[in-house]
């Protein structure tokens, strides 16, 4: 398995869209909410109950299903369901603290870049640009090596790494909206600047920003599988689906429930999340809710 | 006192004195160039001239809000402020209330995402105080003002969901809202079909009178300008060509610029005719 090597995407406002159908949208938001709260049901009930411990190793090595272990055991004899539930809560911490760390530090980076002018202004955009082009995967490392392999590394190394990205779109769609005239007409009115972004700027960035954010969740919980597999991540017992991937790949052959089930209910997150911010993307556009001009 | 009279007017305080005003792009263009007029308080001026000229600009910079890469030089002095070269924090205490502009394109001027009572209720709220159901009634009562004849329906409504004379009267409430010394109206009625036009300045024409407002109107139609103001001052490419009272202006054109411009004047005279007595 690669890393992804964030192929990070700026969403565009797209404003010349063919009207999507009330239905097919909510068909496709319906979809998405269902995927994902199938893992977040999983990583809630891990909070409260596990079938076994964590570090359990009493099942037998590669044990199939019975005896208790609904998917069976994996080569150290620890239950595979118990590891894919404390999996499912790792991946939506990550994913969710990614993205708060993103949302964070990218919308103040962004905003700030916007209001600058001239050579901090060219400043800030290079640095963003530096920022993005530097791998993932390399910053991470150095947020581990500077404090130390744990989830809440892979989440910062993550989140900063996103949160370039995220400052970068919130630049463009912010200095667009100051350049309208609602903005001028609330400024002539005696708004102050804080007032207008938090009034005006930020709730017409926020349909384009929040289907960014979406997607982002979705790269973030790839981005933390990858650093498991590379043993960047979460430390054991903590199962990370990233890890079960690593740890079963020697004996796919054999015992192929080991890298499948973590492999699937990743995949079932990231697409849940890339439907929520599509059908996000159609309801909340308001190219597609403003018909009439 | 007969229309033509402005010696009560320009008696009145001094409002807003603009010295030398010169708009410069950073690439050297000068798109308003050494431009003086003042406003007294009470006092109606209209700024006219073609597309192009330097009118918004001219607004904008009275207040303060040139776009990136433009700055203004000379004096701007609004109600005993000076503008020019002024931190945005006193702008701010400035804009609105002593001064509030109705804009050229009513859509583009409203938030797309805010309900109109909103939009209303923020400068409303800054100045008066007002919260909850009392600011809501003052909402209300401002849209009413205009002349709007479903204010609850508007004041829920998005600015896509109304029409555009519609539009343009709740930014005149808006502008309003902050009660301001003097109302700044960039070519208020040029969005908008004939009928609605003649209704929107009279209203306008009377709110005006109500509240003894200063106004600048600008407008690239004399018979508009003609209808709602004292006096007006001619401009092409950013500069004065010719400065007075509206009559006299329209009478006795001295520039040749205004010469033509009366001469394309559309329907002059039936404007005149409709031009209320005081
Ligand atoms: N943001 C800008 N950057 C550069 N030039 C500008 C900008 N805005 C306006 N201009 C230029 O300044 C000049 C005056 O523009 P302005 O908008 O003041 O015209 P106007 O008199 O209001 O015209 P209209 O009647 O069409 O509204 C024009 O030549 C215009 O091209
Ligand atoms: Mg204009």
């Amino acid at each position: 398995m690669t890393l992804p090597a964030a192929p990070l995407k700026e969403t565009e406002p797209t404003e010349s869209n063919a009207p999507v159908s009330r239905r097919r949208r909510s068909a496709t938001l319906w979809a998405g909410c269902s995927l994902t709260a199938l893992i977040v049901l999983l990583a809630l009930l891990s909070l409260v109950w596990l079938p076994f411990d964590t570090d359990d190793t009493s099942g037998g090595r590669l044990a199939g299903p019975g005896d208790g272990h609904l998917l069976g055991t994996d080569k150290l004899g620890r239950d595979l369901f118990t590891q894919l539930m404390t999996g499912a809560r790792i991946a939506v911490q990550a994913g969710l603290g990614s993205v708060a760390v993103a949302a964070l530090v990218g919308v103040t980076l962004g905003v700030l870049a916007a209001f600058a002018q001239g050579w901090l202004d060219d400043t800030l955009a290079a640095f963003l640009d530096i920022l993005i082009a530097f791998p993932t995967l390399l910053l991470a490392m150095l947020v581990v090596a500077a404090r130390s392999a744990t989830l809440s590394s892979a989440i910062l190394a993550i989140g900063l790494a996103q949160s370039a990205v995220v400052a970068r779109l919130v630049r463009i769609l912010v200095k667009r909206v100051l350049a309208r005239d609602y903005v001028t007409a609330a400024r002539t009115s005696g708004t102050s600047w804080p007032r207008t972004v938090a009034g005006h700027v930020l709730p017409n960035i926020w349909p384009t920003l929040v289907v960014n954010l979406a997607l982002q969740f979705g790269l973030a919980v790839l981005a933390e599988a990858g650093l498991s597999y590379l043993g960047l991540g979460a430390p054991p017992p903590n199962a990370s689906w990233g890890r079960m991937l690593q740890e079963a790949q020697a004996t796919f052959t054999t015992a192929p429930a080991g890298a499948l089930a973590p492999g699937i209910l990743l995949v079932v997150l990231v697409v849940g999340v890339n439907l929520i911010a599509d059908g996000l993307r159609d309801t909340l556009d308001p190219a597609t809710r403003r018909r009439r001009t | 006192m007969s229309p033509r009279d402005t010696s009560f007017h320009t008696s009145g305080d001094t409002l807003l004195d603009v010295r030398g005003l010169t708009v410069r792009t950073d690439d050297g263009r000068v798109l308003v160039d050494d431009l003086s007029f003042t406003v007294a308080s009470g006092e109606r001026l209209g700024l006219i001239g073609e597309s192009g000229s330097g009118k918004s600009l001219t607004t904008l910079a009275l207040l303060g809000l040139l776009p990136d890469g433009m700055t203004a030089t000379g004096s701007v002095e609004l109600a005993g402020t000076q503008v020019v070269g002024a931190p945005e924090k006193r702008l701010t205490a400035v804009r609105g209330r002593d001064a509030a502009v109705v804009f050229q394109e009513p859509l583009t001027a409203l938030d797309p995402l805010m309900r109109m009572g909103r939009q209303i209720a923020e400068p409303l709220a800054r100045r008066t105080g007002l919260r909850g159901r009392e600011l809501n009634s003052a909402v209300t009562e401002a849209l009413v003002r205009v002349r709007l004849s479903e204010p609850d329906r508007i004041a829920r409504a998005f600015p896509h969901e109304i029409s555009g004379g519609q539009r343009q009267r709740v930014a005149l409430a808006m502008a309003l809202a902050c009660d301001p010394g003097l109302l700044i109206a960039d070519e208020p009625t040029t969005a908008l079909d004939v009928s609605v036009q003649a209704e929107m300045l009279d209203l306008l024409d009377t709110l005006v009178r109500e509240r003894e407002m200063a106004v600048l109107f600008v407008s690239h139609d004399l018979a508009v300008v003609a209808k709602v103001t004292d006096r007006v001052l001619v401009l092409k490419d950013g500069r004065a060509v010719e400065e007075g009272p509206v009559l006299d202006v329209v009478t006795a054109p001295r520039a040749e610029y205004t010469r033509a411009l009366v001469a394309g004047a559309r329907k002059l005279e039936s404007a005149l005719d409709l031009r209320s007595p005081r």
